[in-house]
């Protein structure tokens, strides 16, 4: 049981009413659109995949050609129905046939065209469901994991060499391991295809790679006696897309923020809160822990003063979450460990925050990261920091631990960087295994204080933007000082307004099915 | 004994003697922990030109991996009169004193543009010199009167930059470069450089690159004005500036200080 700050429950409750009227205006708002990017994903989970001879993804060629021919508002599922209802013998083939711009523009709906494509629906579907439930079976073999997990990103640019260092890191104690993707990835309108070798800050995600790596960590099961959970970011251009690959390889963890796309790689605003949605519709149904990012305000901004910001924002991807059909236990919030240490006191605020952000969502886990914006390069310093950042982790309870670099901001990880910080944080959480269930706060002491003055700062925070709106909010720079408007950034073209007919068969199912309970 | 003075002409490590050259190097090898392993480490060290080398870690990080931490005694030695370190010549100056002396040279604020290139999704090191904050009680260029300092965070395509730099008369260009895999980040700084060439607006911008792989000498080498390394401030990058604008503008009357 983690250390209370006593923080005022009703406090609480307002801020978690005023985050719902957010989401609930953020619904009646994107409600009326799709996206290319959620129409592609809608694509890759009835099975069509591969790319034509420029690289271009069949996914991509479809969409591009109904949105063309002005036939997108209607969904590329009634397309893909008509033309399988006309003969196309499997979805590569009805696909094949819509890439060709005039096939698209001249196919006519077909009345039966959603009983000719239940059953690719139906196929995909239960490929997700039956991902889900191996995985809780492969878990159900094991005892219960230790927490917090431990949490190693490795970023070669070559997915060979990945699996090499991922096995290193897994055997040395991560239990999840996050494949970095190449810098660009997010702002790209596509995703890869194949087994990639080269890339730049990371490896690209592709569904080779997600399956490349899924295998190297399930067949390290039985020799550690544990299942290594495998992460990805769903966010970006793609953010849809890559919940759907994620979901058909059984990827276990997703970053997969509301509105990251949008404050940090200035992809257009309506777009990410229309894809956000159908990307955590599909990681809520393919039982996926999603990490959200608000780390990334503190790495920008001054740590002590966005920390009601980071709280609000929490609240925020919480409700939309929710909204999405994911589960308390699934939605890991994402907050970090970024205040300078030459600030007198500056752990107590830590603590004071991550204790906060625990008894606030008790259900939830916690994504916590690393100092990265006061890693100076002095690596001595920077394992000092990171050992302070392991044990106000483990005495606050949190749950997904992201390991800290000593060479931070020097180069990518080397094999015994990531070693060090592995045997780091092992070392602290047994070693402080109890702390939690032996501190109380003095009641009206420093860690108390801040602890409710960061909550009310929250509260002010969502008080603006309920009374506003979150795109008006965006626009005046509510998060990290970055303003971003409605109809600007990137990605704006790929949204289309809905026809009134416009269905997405996957969200129809996966709503209906979504409540099939939680495992532990 | 008295301890020795510095000798210019001769310099080594110092450990806890004068010249005992003690050095500690860290790495991995792909070997499985043994006394083979042990002793490989020992001489590669020994091979990097350390004397009686001392293994002092030996960890197996995984089954083919074994990690070392090995002291040893550098005997080499570094005549410092003969070495030649570029380092960018910007006087200490501070913003008020900065602000005070651009208006009296133009008459204008500078404008100043900065971001991160192509692939490097990582703004930490602009902000740090942009974000009015700053960096290290020294505050960034945002909070400066004299500058009209547009950060364009991270992401920038080349093209994009080039033509912003066009259509706004940049008076200065900053790029951070603060990843970098396969040398992409220098790819992007002489695209940068060749493109500003091609447009006929390299002589007229100060252009600067920074980094934690980034040192003047570099910068200089990929066709910029100047390069600055980790924990540079905003204001001595903000007083280069000014230097390298003057000197570029020629409406000003020489170098500050």
């Amino acid at each position: 049981m983690p250390p209370r700050l006593g923080l005022p429950a009703e406090t609480i409750a307002r801020c978690r009413r005023l985050a719902r009227d957010v989401a609930d205006a953020v619904r009646r708002e994107t409600e009326p659109f799709t996206t290319v990017s959620t129409e592609r994903s809608i694509l890759r989970l009835l099975g069509v995949d591969g790319v034509d001879a420029d690289d271009v993804p069949i996914p991509n060629r479809v969409c591009d050609a109904l949105l063309a021919a002005g036939r997108l508002p209607r969904g590329v599922s009634l397309w893909m129905g008509s033309a399988l209802a006309r003969g196309a013998s499997s979805v590569s083939e009805a696909a094949l046939r819509l890439t060709d711009p005039a096939s698209a523009r001249e196919i006519e709906p077909h009345p039966r065209w959603r009983e000719a494509l239940s059953p690719w629906v139906d196929a995909g579907v239960e490929r997700v469901r039956g991902n889900r439930a191996e995985r809780e079976r492969r878990m159900a073999r094991h005892p219960e994991d230790e927490l917090p997990l431990l949490y190693a990103i490795v970023a070669t640019g070559n997915i060979h060499e990945d699996v090499l260092q991922a096995a290193a890191a897994a055997r040395a104690g991560a239990q999840c391991i996050a494949v970095i993707r190449s810098t660009a990835q997010s702002l790209l309108d596509h995703v890869p295809y194949g087994a990639t070798t080269s890339g730049f800050g990371g490896t690209f995600a592709t569904q080779e790679n997600f399956r490349l790596m899924r295998a190297a960590l399930d067949a390290l099961e039985d020799e550690l006696g544990r299942y290594v959970r495998l992460v990805n970011y769903c966010s970006g251009l793609c953010m849809p897309e890559i919940a759907a690959m994620g979901a058909l390889e059984r990827l276990d963890m997703m970053l997969n923020d509301a509105l990251y796309g949008i404050i940090f790689r200035d992809i257009n605003p309506l777009r990410t809160l229309i894809d956000q949605r159908f990307s955590r519709r599909i990681n809520a149904a393919a039982g996926v822990v999603i990490n959200t990012g608000e780390d990334n305000y503190l790495t920008t901004a001054d740590a002590v003063e966005q920390a009601p910001a980071v709280l609000a924002s929490q609240f925020i991807n919480e409700s939309l979450a929710k909204d999405a059909g994911l589960e308390p236990w699934q939605i890991g919030l994402g907050h970090a460990f970024e205040i300078d240490p030459s600030r007198e006191d500056g752990l107590l605020d830590e603590i004071a925050q991550a204790a906060a952000a625990r008894e606030i969502f008790p259900d939830s886990p916690l994504k916590y990261m690393p100092p990265t914006k006061h890693m100076t390069g002095n690596v001595f310093r920077g394992y000092q920091q990171n050992a302070l950042f392991a044990l106000t982790s483990v005495a606050t309870g949190q749950s997904i631990h992201l390991l800290g670099m000593l060479t931070e901001a020097l180069h990518t990880p080397l094999m015994h960087d990531r070693w060090l910080a592995i045997d780091q944080a092992k070392t602290i959480r047994a070693n402080a295994r109890h702390l939690s269930e032996e501190i109380s706060f003095a009641p009206d002491g420093r860690i108390v204080r801040r602890g409710r003055e960061v909550l009310a700062g929250a509260e002010r925070v969502l008080e603006g933007v309920a009374r506003v709106g979150l795109f008006e909010a965006l626009a005046g720079g509510v998060f990290a000082d970055t303003k971003r408007s409605r109809e600007g950034g990137r990605g704006r073209d790929g949204v289309v307004a809905r026809d009134p007919e416009h269905v997405n068969p996957f969200l129809e199912e996966l709503t209906r099915t979504a409540a099939a309970g939680a495992p532990r | 004994m008295t301890v020795r003075s510095p000798d210019p002409g001769r310099v080594r490590a110092y450990g806890d003697k004068w010249n005992d050259g003690a050095v500690q190097v860290s790495f991995t090898l792909p070997l499985a922990a043994s006394a083979r392993a042990t002793e490989a480490a020992r001489q590669y060290v020994e091979k990097m030109g350390l004397r009686e080398p001392y293994v002092a870690l030996a960890q197996p990080i995984a089954p083919e991996f074994t990690f070392f931490v090995v002291y040893g005694r550098a005997a080499h030695e570094i005549d410092t009169q003969t070495i030649v370190a570029e380092e960018v010549e910007a006087a200490a100056w501070s913003r008020d004193d900065i602000d005070a002396e651009v208006s009296r040279r133009f008459g204008r604020r500078l404008l100043v543009l900065g971001c991160a290139l192509e692939s490097d999704a990582h703004s930490v090191g602009i902000d740090a010199i942009f974000n009015p904050k700053g960096f290290a009680g020294d505050y960034g260029l945002e909070r400066y009167s004299s500058f009209d300092a547009r950060n364009l965070g991270a992401q920038v395509p080349v093209e994009t930059l080039v033509r912003l730099a066009r259509e706004t008369r940049a008076d200065a260009i900053l790029v951070s470069a603060t990843v970098t895999q396969n040398e992409i980040h220098v790819r992007h700084l002489t695209d940068l450089v060749d493109m500003l060439e091609a447009e006929g607006l390299r002589d007229r911008i100060a252009l600067v690159a920074g980094g934690a792989r980034i040192d003047h000498r570099l910068a200089k080498e990929l066709g910029f004005d100047a390069g600055f390394g980790p924990g540079t401030t905003p204001s001595r990058v903000a007083a280069f500036v000014l230097a390298e604008a003057t000197r570029k503008n020629r409406s000003g009357d020489g170098d500050p200080a």
